[in-house]
C-alpha cells in the first residue's frame, strides 16, 4: 500500500471520449497509456513517477477489465527487460522510472533492446528529476538517448500534448522499430491541468495471443553477426522511418515561422517559461501567440535536419533553448547548420546559463539579450521585467532586502515519529563510547542522518550501493572496521547481491544496517518483498534476515523495535567489537511512520466513536528542570521536539518543549535513558473513554496525591505571592 | 483588492495571469491549500493550474507550490486555454503565502516576495531550522528583523499567528491561511465561493471553516494590527517576551508587593541595600533560594550580592554586575539536584499544567511518567557528605545502583507508588546542607564571586564577564560536567587575559566559543589562540 491513494482519482481513467478529464500530469499519462492500447505495463517507483505507479496500482480492477497486465519491477532493469515481451510481439509496452538514475540501472537492457529493435510500441515514460527540488546528481537523459539510439519525446507541459504524445509515442516506436522515451519534467508530472480524453482501449493483441503463439527471430538476438546488422539497420532504416513519422505527424511544431528574420529555437519541455519570458518582454502573449518565430522541439531526439534548416532560412539568427549540458543539440544544429551551408548565426549557452535550470527568470535574461542584439526596437526600454535587472539595481527582486543570516536553510529530513532517528541516535551514542567510524550512506530516507544533528553518512554511491561503498574499505590490518547504511527498498532492488554477496564473498569486514521500514519509504511507501502488510497483488513478509544469511552471513541480528536506543546502541557497540570475520549485518525494523499512521489513524477514531478504551501518549518537558542546554535536540532533530521562550523569569536560553504534533514514538524518553540526559522528559498517557477502574484509580490517586500536594504548598506559603 | 490582481491586465497593461506563490514545510498541507484554490478557480470560470516539487524534497523540508488563475472570456466558446508557467519569476508573484515567518524571510530572498506588487500573507509563527533549535544557547532568529524586512519587501504584509489560530480551532494552517487569503481580497472571488472549495473537499470539513473565518478576519483588518508573535523577540507592537514590565516596576517601587509573608524582611533588605535595576532579579532571586532551601538560605543569597553591589562604585552605573550576579548567583545556588527534580515533578501546579497541555477533557484520563536516569554521583550529590563519599567509593554499593538504574527508572507519577517514591525524595531537602554536593558548590559559588570581585574595582566589565560566564554551567549527568567543565576553563583564563584592555572582550569571545559545540573543542582552540596572544 503506497503513502497516497488515489482510489477516487482512478475514477477519472474511466472517462470516454469527449469528456474532460482534470487532473496530475501523471495521471494523464496513465489515461493517455489506457486510451493507446497498452498490453503491459512495468517500473520502478521514484519521484517524480511514483504516483505512476501507485495509480496503476489502485486501478486494477480497470486493468483487469481491460487485460493490461501490471507489475512492481524489482528494479529498473527488470522493467527494461520486460520490454522484451514487444521484440517478437505486436504487444504495447510501457515502463517508467527516475529518469538518469533509473537509466544507469536499465542501460544494460535498454542497450540490448534497441539493438534488436521492436516490433511492438515500447515507452520509456521517465520523470525527469533536474533542477530544483531534484533529489539527484544533475544529468541529461539525451545521453542514454543518442548511446542506445532511442527516440526522446520533450512535450510542451501541458496535459493535452503530453497525453497526445503518448500515443504518438507507441506509433513513432512501432513505425521505426526502436523504443521511444517520453520525458516527463519535474513539475509536468505534478502538473494539475485539464485535456479532452477518449475511450480506453484494450490491446488488440494480448499477453495470452504471445504465449499461446511463441515466436523467435534470430536476426533480433544480439549476438554476431546480428548485432553489426542492427548497427546498420539503425542508421538506414529506423532513423529515416522516425524521421518520416515525425515529419508527416508534425510532433514538432511552428510558430509564427515568418515574422520575423530571427527566431527561436526550444526544447518542448520548456515552451511555457521561453513564452513567459516573451510574455514578460512583450513579445507573446498568454495563449502562447509569440511575435517571434519559434520552433518548438517536441521531439529533441533526432534532430530533423530540414526542418532546423528551413526555420533558419532566412533568419539572421536563431536562439537555441537548451537545459542542461552538455549542449547536445546545440552541437548538432551547428553541425547541420554548417553541413548545410547556412548564414544564420546560432546563438544558445552564449546568452544562457551554460548549467542549470532554465527557470522563467534564466530564459528572461537569455532571450532579452538576444533580442537586445537583434531587434532592440521591439523592446520597451525602460519596462523591461524587474528580474532581468543586475541585483544591486533597487527595483531589482535579487536586491539585498534581507539578511543572509535571517534565512536558514531547511533540508528535507526524518518525519515526527520516524523509526530511523533512533537507529541514528544510537549509532552517534555507540560512536560516542567506540569512536569515529567511516559510514558509508545509500540511497533512501534514511540519507537524512547526513545533515544536523546526525551528521552521519560520508559518501552514497547509489541505491543498494550502500554496503558496495565500503567494499575498498576493508582494512585488514585495523579494528576499526566500516559501517553501511542500506534502506529494504535498496537491499532487494540490488542490495543483497552488490552489497551483502559481496561482502561474503571478499570477506569484507563491515558492519552493514538494513533499515527495514517496511516498504519502500522515500519513494511514498510502496510495498516491498518483506513489507509485512497482506498485500492482494503480491507476495510480501520475506525475512530480509533470511536473504542474507541465505548469502552466507554469520553474524547477523533483527532489532524489531528501533526506539530501544539503549539496545541499539549495545548492539552497535557489539557488532563494531565482534571478531566474527565477514560483514555483521543489523536489521533494524521499525515501521514507516508515515504509513503507519495513515493506516492506523481511522481504526483509533472508529474505535474512539464505539466508545471503546483508546490510549494516546504524547511526551513533554518540565520547563522548570530543563535548563536550556538542548542536548536532547542535538541527538534527535524531531520536528515536533522544540524550543521555547523560558517562562523562568530569571533563565534566558529558550527551553527545549514538545510541540502537539508529538506522536508519543517514545524516542524522547528512550534518549534520555539511554543518553542519560535530563529527567525534564515526562509521558502523558491521555485515556479516552477510560473503563470504571480506570476512573476508580484516578479517583483514589486524585484524593491521595491531592493531600500530599496540599502539604507541599503550606510549606511554600508565605514565600510566594497567593496567585 | 490590487489592481495587479482584480484582473489580468498586468501592470504593463498586458493580459496576464494571477500569480501565487505557497511556502511551506513538507507534511504541512501547502498542497491542500493549493489544491483548494486551484478547485475555488475551476469552479468558477477560471483556468488554474498548479505545480509543486514531489517527493523526498517534501519530507518535513522547505518546498515551494506554484499557482497561476487566468480567467474565461464571459461568453466565449472554445476560448484557447492560457500557457500557464510552472514556476515563479521574481519580480512576478502577486500574491505570497508563507506558513511560517522565516519561510516568508525566504520568499524575499528568492525574490518572490517584492515591493512594487507582492501581498505577503504570512503566519508570524515560527518553526525553529536546526540551528536554531540545537544551539547551547539561544541561537533563535530575531523574528522583529524578519517582520521589518517582510514588511518592507510587500506592497503588503497580512500576519498573523496563523499556526495557534490553527491548534485553537483544532484545525490546519492551510484552512486559516485559505481565510486570509480570501480576507485580503486579492483573489476576484467571494467569500462564499471560499467556503463552498472548503465543503467540496469534505474532509473535515466544520473545523476548516471555523479555521477559515478565524483567517479571514485576520487578513481582513487593517494592516498593522493583526500581529502576534507567539515566540522569539517582538517588533515593537508587540508585548515583549520576559518578565512583564509592571511587575519589573513594582520590584523597584515595592519589592514587599512581589513576595509572600515570611519574605518581607528580605524585601525590605532588597529595597533599601540594593540598586533599583537589580531588584528584579533580587526578588526573584529571594523567592527561588527560600522554595529551594529555606528562608536562611535566601539571606545567604542575598549576602553573597551584597558583596558584590558594594563595587558597583567601580562601575558605569549600569548596576548589571550586580544584576547578572543577582541572576546566575541565584541560578546557581538553586543547581538541579534529584532532591529539586523530585520537587517541581510533584506539585500541583505542574500537574494542572501537564493536563492543559494534554488538553485533558473530563471524560478523559491522565497518567505522567517520567524518565529518570540517576547516576551514582547524582545520588550520592544528595546524601551526607561521608555517606556520599562512601558511596562512591563502594564497589559493591555503585554495582547495585547500576543495577537498578542503567535502564533508567520510570516513574508513574500520577501513580501512589511512583508519587510517594518522588515526595519522600523531595523531603530530602533538609540533609541537603550536609550533602557532599552542596559543599561543594558553595565553595565554586564563592570561588567565582571572589574572582569577580578581585577584579571588579581595576576592570569592571571583565568583572561581569567573569559573572556571566556561569551560563556555561547547565544540564544534568555529562551535559553538566561539559558545562562544568568549560566553567573552570574560563575561570582558568581570567588571569591570563586579567590587565588586557580588550579582556571582557575576549572572555565574551570565549564564551561564546564554549556554547558554539558540546565537546568543548572550539573553546579549546580558541583558548591556546588567546592564550599565546597574551604570552
Amino acid at each position: 500500500m503506497a503513502e497516497r491513494s488515489f482510489a477516487t482519482e482512478v475514477q477519472e481513467l474511466r472517462l470516454g471520449e469527449g469528456e474532460e478529464f482534470r487532473g496530475e500530469g501523471i495521471l494523464a499519462v496513465t489515461k493517455g497509456l489506457l486510451q493507446s492500447g497498452v498490453a503491459y505495463v512495468g517500473g520502478y517507483q521514484g519521484a517524480p513517477i511514483s504516483h505512476l505507479m501507485d495509480v496503476l496500482g489502485d486501478a486494477q480492477d480497470i486493468l483487469d477489465e481491460l487485460g493490461i497486465y501490471f507489475e512492481n519491477s524489482a528494479s529498473e532493469a527488470t522493467a527494461a527487460a520486460s520490454l522484451a515481451a514487444s521484440v517478437h510481439y505486436p504487444l504495447r509496452g510501457a515502463i517508467t522510472f527516475k529518469s538518469t538514475v533509473g537509466f544507469n540501472v536499465a542501460s544494460d537492457a535498454l542497450a540490448n533492446l534497441s539493438s534488436g529493435g521492436v516490433l511492438g510500441g515500447a515507452l520509456v515514460i521517465i520523470g525527469e528529476d533536474y533542477g530544483e527540488g531534484a533529489s539527484i546528481m544533475q544529468e541529461r537523459t539525451h545521453a542514454f538517448a543518442m548511446k542506445s539510439q532511442m527516440w526522446l519525446l520533450d512535450p510542451r507541459p501541458n496535459l493535452t500534448a503530453i497525453v497526445d504524445m503518448v500515443e504518438k509515442g507507441f506509433e513513432l516506436s512501432e513505425a521505426s522499430n526502436t523504443p521511444v522515451i517520453l520525458e516527463l519534467r519535474l513539475r509536468s508530472c505534478h502538473l494539475h491541468g485539464s485535456f479532452v480524453a477518449k475511450d480506453n482501449r484494450k490491446p488488440s493483441f494480448t499477453i495470452a495471443d504471445a504465449l499461446e503463439n511463441p515466436k523467435r527471430d534470430l536476426s533480433r538476438v544480439v549476438l554476431p553477426p546480428a548485432s553489426f546488422l542492427h548497427e546498420q539497420e539503425k542508421v538506414n532504416k529506423r532513423w529515416p522511418a522516425a524521421v518520416q513519422f515525425i515529419k508527416d505527424n508534425q510532433l514538432n511544431e511552428l510558430v509564427a515561422p515568418g515574422e520575423r528574420d530571427f527566431g527561436i529555437i526550444l526544447q518542448g519541455g520548456l515552451f511555457n517559461n521561453v513564452n513567459r519570458a516573451l510574455e514578460l518582454l512583450g513579445l507573446s502573449d498568454p495563449f502562447g501567440n509569440s511575435s517571434i518565430p519559434l520552433y518548438v522541439m517536441n521531439v529533441t531526439y533526432p534532430v530533423i535536419d530540414d526542418e532546423v534548416i528551413g526555420f533558419c532560412e532566412g533568419k539572421r539568427a536563431v536562439l537555441l533553448v537548451e537545459e542542461g549540458q552538455p549542449d547536445f543539440i546545440e552541437q548538432n544544429i551547428q553541425a547541420i547548420l554548417r553541413r548545410a551551408d547556412a548564414t544564420a548565426k546560432l546563438h544558445g549557452k552564449d546568452l544562457l546559463p551554460v548549467a542549470g535550470e532554465y527557470t522563467p527568470a534564466a530564459v528572461t535574461k537569455g532571450v532579452l539579450a538576444f533580442v537586445q542584439k537583434y531587434a532592440p526596437e521591439l523592446l520597451d526600454q525602460d519596462r523591461l521585467p524587474t528580474s532581468t535587472l543586475p541585483a544591486t539595481d533597487p527595483r531589482s527582486p535579487y536586491a539585498e532586502r534581507i539578511a543572509p543570516d535571517l534565512v536558514q536553510g531547511r533540508p528535507p529530513g526524518f518525519c515526527t515519529g520516524c523509526p530511523e532517528r533512533p537507529i541514528f541516535a544510537a549509532l552517534t551514542l555507540a560512536q560516542r563510547e567506540v569512536g569515529e567510524h567511516h559510514v558509508s550512506a545509500d540511497i533512501g530516507c534514511h540519507l537524512f542522518s547526513i545533515n544536523a544533528p546526525f551528521n552521519i553518512g560520508a559518501t552514497t554511491m547509489g541505491y543498494g550501493l550502500g554496503s558496495a561503498g565500503a567494499a575498498a574499505l576493508n582494512g585488514k590490518d585495523t579494528s576499526s572496521r566500516p559501517i553501511a547504511i542500506m534502506g529494504d527498498g535498496g537491499f532487494w532492488h540490488n542490495g543483497l547481491t552488490s552489497g551483502v554477496g559481496n561482502a561474503v564473498f571478499n570477506e569484507n569486514d563491515q558492519l552493514l544496517v538494513i533499515v527495514d521500514n517496511a516498504y519502500s519509504a522515500a519513494t511514498g511507501g510502496q510495498d516491498v518483498l518483506s513489507s509485512k502488510a497482506d498485500n492482494p497483488l503480491r507476495s510480501t513478509k520475506h525475512s530480509i534476515e533470511k536473504a542474507v544469511r541465505g548469502v552466507g552471513v554469520r553474524w547477523s541480528r533483527t532489532m524489531t523495535n528501533t526506539y530501544k536506543v539503549d539496545e541499539m546502541r549495545d548492539l552497535f557497540k557489539e557488532a563494531l567489537t565482534s571478531t566474527e570475520p565477514g560483514p555483521k549485518v543489523i536489521i533494524a525494523q521499525s515501521e514507516c511512520t508515515l504509513n503507519r499512521t495513515r493506516r492506523e489513524k481511522p481504526l483509533i477514531a472508529k474505535r474512539i466513536k464505539e466508545g471503546k478504551r483508546v490510549v494516546r501518549e504524547r511526551f513533554g518537558v518540565d520547563p522548570e528542570t530543563c535548563t536550556g542546554d538542548h542536548s536532547c535536540i542535538r541527538i534527535s532533530g524531531c520536528p515536533s521536539l522544540t524550543i521555547g521562550p523560558n517562562p523562568d523569569p530569571m533563565r534566558q536560553d529558550p527551553i527545549a518543549t514538545v510541540l502537539d504534533s508529538c506522536v508519543g514514538c517514545g524516542l524522547c524518553g528512550e534518549n534520555a535513558h539511554a543518553a542519560a540526559l535530563c529527567p525534564s522528559f515526562y509521558r502523558t498517557e491521555i485515556i479516552t473513554n477510560p473503563s470504571r477502574w480506570d476512573r476508580m484509580k484516578t479517583a483514589l490517586r486524585h484524593r491521595y496525591i491531592g493531600f500530599l500536594q496540599r502539604g507541599i504548598e503550606r510549606r511554600l506559603a508565605g514565600i510566594d505571592v497567593a496567585p | 483588492m490590487t489592481a495587479t490582481t482584480t484582473s489580468p491586465q498586468g501592470i504593463a497593461g498586458r493580459l496576464r495571469p494571477i500569480t501565487m506563490a505557497i511556502l511551506a514545510m513538507g507534511g504541512e498541507g501547502g498542497g491542500v491549500l493549493s489544491d483548494w484554490i486551484v478547485a475555488l478557480a475551476e469552479d468558477n470560470g477560471h483556468f488554474a493550474q498548479s505545480t509543486s516539487v514531489p517527493g523526498v524534497a517534501q519530507r518535513t523540508g522547505a518546498t515551494v507550490y506554484y499557482v497561476e488563475i487566468f480567467p474565461r472570456q464571459p461568453g466565449v466558446e472554445h476560448q484557447p486555454e492560457p500557457v500557464l508557467s510552472t514556476m515563479p519569476t521574481p519580480g512576478e508573484v502577486d500574491i505570497v503565502v508563507a506558513s511560517e515567518l522565516m519561510e516568508a524571510g525566504r520568499s524575499i530572498q528568492r525574490g518572490f516576495s517584492t515591493p512594487d506588487r507582492t501581498t505577503l500573507i504570512a503566519s508570524t509563527s515560527r518553526t525553529y531550522a536546526m540551528p536554531e533549535r540545537t544551539a547551547m544557547g539561544d541561537g533563535r532568529v530575531d523574528s522583529s528583523r524578519l517582520v521589518e524586512a517582510a514588511l518592507a519587501s510587500s506592497q503588503r504584509f497580512i500576519r498573523g499567528d496563523f499556526a495557534r489560530i490553527a491548534q485553537d480551532t483544532g484545525s490546519v494552517i492551510s484552512a486559516v491561511l485559505f481565510g486570509a487569503v480570501a480576507g485580503a481580497g486579492v483573489l476576484p472571488f467571494t467569500r462564499a465561493q471560499f467556503e463552498d472549495a472548503i465543503r467540496a473537499s469534505g474532509k473535515g470539513v466544520e473545523p476548516s471553516l471555523l479555521a477559515f473565518s478565524e483567517g479571514f478576519a485576520v487578513a481582513s483588518k487593517p494592516a498593522g494590527k493583526s500581529i502576534d508573535i507567539t515566540i522569539g523577540a517582538r517588533p515593537a507592537d508587540l508585548p515583549d517576551e520576559g518578565p512583564d514590565p509592571a511587575e519589573v516596576q513594582r520590584a523597584i517601587d515595592n519589592p514587599g508587593s512581589l513576595v509572600g509573608a515570611r519574605l518581607q524582611a528580605q524585601a525590605v533588605r532588597i529595597g533599601a541595600d540594593f540598586p533599583a535595576e537589580s531588584r528584579f532579579m533580587l526578588v526573584n532571586g529571594t523567592k527561588r533560594t527560600a522554595e529551594y532551601q529555606d528562608i536562611a538560605y535566601a539571606d545567604e543569597y542575598l549576602d553573597r550580592i551584597a558583596t558584590i553591589t558594594t563595587l558597583e562604585s567601580h562601575g558605569d552605573g549600569s548596576n548589571v554586575l550586580t544584576t547578572e550576579a543577582a541572576r546566575y548567583t541565584a541560578l546557581w545556588m538553586t543547581y538541579e539536584d534529584t532532591i529539586r527534580v523530585a520537587f517541581h515533578k510533584t506539585r500541583q501546579r505542574r500537574f494542572d499544567r501537564v493536563g492543559k497541555e494534554a488538553r485533558i477533557a473530563d471524560t478523559q484520563v491522565m497518567q505522567v511518567r517520567e524518565f529518570l536516569h540517576p547516576q551514582v554521583e547524582e545520588i550520592s550529590d544528595t546524601l551526607p557528605t561521608g555517606l556520599g563519599r562512601w558511596l562512591l567509593r563502594s564497589k559493591a554499593m555503585n554495582a547495585i545502583i547500576h543495577r537498578v538504574t542503567h535502564k533508567g527508572l520510570r516513574i508513574q507519577t500520577t501513580s501512589v507508588w511512583g508519587f510517594t517514591t518522588l515526595y519522600i525524595l523531595a523531603r530530602l531537602r533538609p540533609i541537603r546542607r550536609r550533602s557532599l554536593r552542596f559543599g561543594q558548590e558553595q565553595e565554586r559559588i564563592d570561588a567565582w564571586l571572589e574572582l569577580a570581585r578581585s577584579h571588579a574595582p581595576a576592570d569592571y566589565a571583565l568583572a561581569t564577564e567573569i559573572v556571566l560566564c556561569q551560563q556555561v554551567v547547565k544540564g544534568y549527568g555529562s551535559t553538566h560536567a561539559n558545562g562544568l567543565r568549560n566553567f573552570n576553563a574560563l575561570m582558568g583564563a581570567v588571569p591570563v587575559l586579567a590587565g588586557d584592555p580588550r579582556a571582557a572582550e575576549r572572555l565574551r569571545n570565549l564564551r561564546r566559543a564554549a556554547l558554539a559545540d558540546e565537546t568543548g573543542q572550539q573553546l579549546q582552540s580558541a583558548l591556546s589562540a588567546s592564550s599565546m596572544s597574551a604570552g
